[in-house]
């Protein structure tokens, strides 16, 4: 079994090296041939103050006089010595800028991951176990709704109701403007990300809850359940006893796998809350032509979504006996 | 100690829009168990033996109706009464290992399943060792998972869910589906041993010769209805009553081997009269009138007007 696992990861990894690669050529080229002129993002506005010789030179510094494939080389083989570049506006090794921006995200994504998977575990749990009625309607209403909605949309009602209207949270930003951050406690950082990490909540709820609802449903038309109910188990005995068991690897799943539409979700909502998150960096990065930063980026949540999806398959390889002493045997 | 008669099923299905459909799927079904005695259910599929076993217990779906007679032990077997007795007083042997929780060890099910007939944890653990031990099921069986085990252990295990729970009652609904002749032989004996402590026990089975083996008494099932309840010896003295029991038997390999011709009528589609009589080798134009009532002939019960001839 320890053999079985080690050769899985291994696979993994080959996998994960394969997917970067790909990602490389894929950012390289993309952005290659975008309309993105390097030299005029660097130089910004100070454009009319240089001229064709001076650009000429700072090509030929660059490399940009080269071919394509030459650079691509060149690049490729800064990267696997680990050197992501310079982000162009904030002036900072891109390693450090995505380190920093990820930390004041993570809490955010954190606590969006934790309660949508929980709250739509329990939603999806009552709807199932009621399915039909109008407990299970109404759950149902809401993940629908809540499933088809913008991202950016939920968040600026968000905003709405509660910052502006009822003014009890925040209006942007993960600190009180004019605050040294030295000097923010924890629980003005709190303050700051409810409303984003609320919308990802409430949006992440909803098919965390639909999936759950049906799986449940599933199991509670199994034979198994129907031997239990003729021992004499009741609803509860039975979604406590069978039905949560049952469950639960595919809601493991789910939820690693729900990393990759969070991060996404994440890009939308800290752009609404101005909250200066990874996702916020992303924008930024795009609308300024910051191409190292945004290539940096790119690979980033490669690898996050990746890890989150190999997490997922990695539970099912532990936790399900039927996989795990099934291979074994 | 069980008594049904006349019980009818039908089912409220939707058809296009809101159109209701009733389609009865049990007519005038009969059964009575003593106990000690092994009663064999026999029919074929789709002749009403397992909707049998879940009217008893109280777990038909919902869009069920039920009506008819049903006593155990002298009192009306109502829904209610139905969720008191299902897993203390009357219990179900499954068909198959499906019906075991995949994720969860055996041995654990196996206690669940006592706990619930009303015993304390430390006593229904005992009774789990215990029982295990008597169906010489090794303790580290009890920490496997259902897909480990092998048929014959699995029968084991599902015989032990029934023994665990002190039932005087055990339905054991098809427990012999494709298994080693061994197996089957070994199954049946555990049958026949629990209607030997006093219980009484209902084996639903379409395979005759394994209700042969071990039951005191045959109910034959066809199209929803009893048409007979035989007693085992009668079928080897060459006096069991109705024609569809008679085919059944001569459809037998070690018998004269003959199929009957066509095929059991669908709920949607049952004969006005007599259930059998589009098959019927004896059928009159009496048959196809009424439905034929229970008639006493050579000493049981049997649903044919012919019978005696």
């Amino acid at each position: 079994m320890q053999l079985g696992i080690a050769a899985f990861i291994l696979r993994k990894l080959l996998r994960l090296a394969l997917l970067l690669i790909a990602v490389a050529i894929f950012s390289f080229v993309l952005i290659s041939l975008s309309p993105i002129d390097p030299i005029d993002a660097y130089v910004g506005a100070d454009m009319l103050q240089i001229s064709p010789e001076q650009r000429d030179i700072i090509a030929q510094r660059w490399g940009l006089d080269q071919p394509m494939m030459t650079r691509f080389i060149l690049w490729l083989r800064q990267l696997a010595s680990g050197n992501l570049g310079t982000s162009i506006i904030f002036n900072q090794p891109v390693s450090t800028v995505i380190g920093s921006r990820f930390q004041t995200s993570l809490q955010m994504l954190a606590i969006a991951w934790l309660i949508s998977g929980a709250l739509g575990l329990a939603m999806g749990v009552v709807a199932g176990a009621r399915a039909g009625s109008w407990l299970d309607r109404a759950i149902r209403f809401y993940a629908y709704t809540l499933a088809a909605s913008p991202t950016f949309w939920v968040a600026l009602l968000l905003l709405l109701v509660f910052s502006v209207s009822l003014k009890i949270t925040p209006i942007c930003c993960a600190t009180p403007p004019g605050v040294l951050t030295r000097d923010v406690t924890v629980w003005q950082r709190l303050h700051h990300l409810i409303l984003p990490a609320a919308t990802l909540s409430l949006i992440g709820v909803a098919n965390i809850a639909l999936h759950t609802r049906q799986k449940l449903i599933e199991v509670l038309n199994s034979d198994y359940v129907l031997f239990a109910r003729a021992q004499g188990e009741s609803l509860v005995g039975i979604i406590r006893h069978h039905g949560l068991r049952n469950i639960i690897l595919p809601a493991l799943t789910l939820q690693f796998a729900s990393l990759s539409e969070l991060f996404g979700g994440s890009v939308l909502a800290e752009q609404v809350f101005s909250y200066p998150g990874l996702g916020k960096a992303t924008v930024e990065a795009a609308l300024r032509s910051d191409v190292p930063l945004l290539v940096g980026i790119v690979f980033f949540s490669a690898l996050f979504v990746y890890t989150g999806n190999l997490i997922a398959d990695l539970t099912y390889q532990i936790v399900d006996p039927r996989i795990r002493i099934g291979k074994s045997s | 100690m069980l008594s049904v008669q006349d019980l009818n099923i039908t089912f409220t299905l939707y058809g296009r829009g809101l159109a209701q459909k009733q389609l009865t799927v049990i007519t005038q079904l009969d059964l009575d168990v003593k106990a000690g005695e092994v009663v064999a259910v026999v029919g074929a599929s789709g002749s009403g033996k397992s909707l049998l076993a879940h009217a008893i217990l109280g777990i038909l779906p919902d869009n069920a109706q039920v009506s008819g007679k049903m006593l155990f032990k002298g009192e009306p077997l109502t829904l209610n009464r139905c969720q008191d007795l299902r897993g203390k007083a009357i219990a179900l042997i499954p068909q198959s290992i499906g019906y075991l929780d995949p994720l969860m060890h055996v041995g654990q099910q196996v206690q669940r399943t006592a706990q619930l007939s009303g015993l304390s944890r430390p006593a229904a653990k005992a009774a789990v060792d215990r029982t295990f031990a008597r169906y010489r099921l090794a303790a580290i069986v009890q920490r496997l998972y259902p897909f480990q085990l092998s048929g014959g252990m699995a029968r084991r295990v599902l015989v032990s869910t029934a023994v665990v729970s002190q039932a005087e009652l055990v339905i054991a609904d098809e427990p012999t589906p494709g298994l080693h002749p061994d197996v089957v032989t070994e199954t049946l004996n555990h049958l026949r041993e629990l209607a030997s402590e006093g219980k009484g026990v209902i084996l639903i089975t379409h395979d005759i010769e394994a209700a042969l083996q071990i039951a005191d008494r045959v109910a034959v099932f066809y199209a929803g209805t009893t048409v007979e309840i035989a007693h085992a010896q009668d079928f080897s003295n060459n006096k069991i009553r109705h024609p569809y029991t008679q085919a059944l038997w001569r459809s037998l390999p070690q018998n004269e081997f003959i199929p009957i011709s066509g095929s059991q009528p669908t709920p949607d589609a049952l004969p006005d009269g007599c259930l059998f009589s589009d098959r019927c080798p004896w059928v009159t134009q009496e048959c196809r009138l009424d439905r034929p009532p229970f008639l006493q002939v050579r000493g049981a019960p049997v649903r044919c007007i012919h019978a005696d001839r």
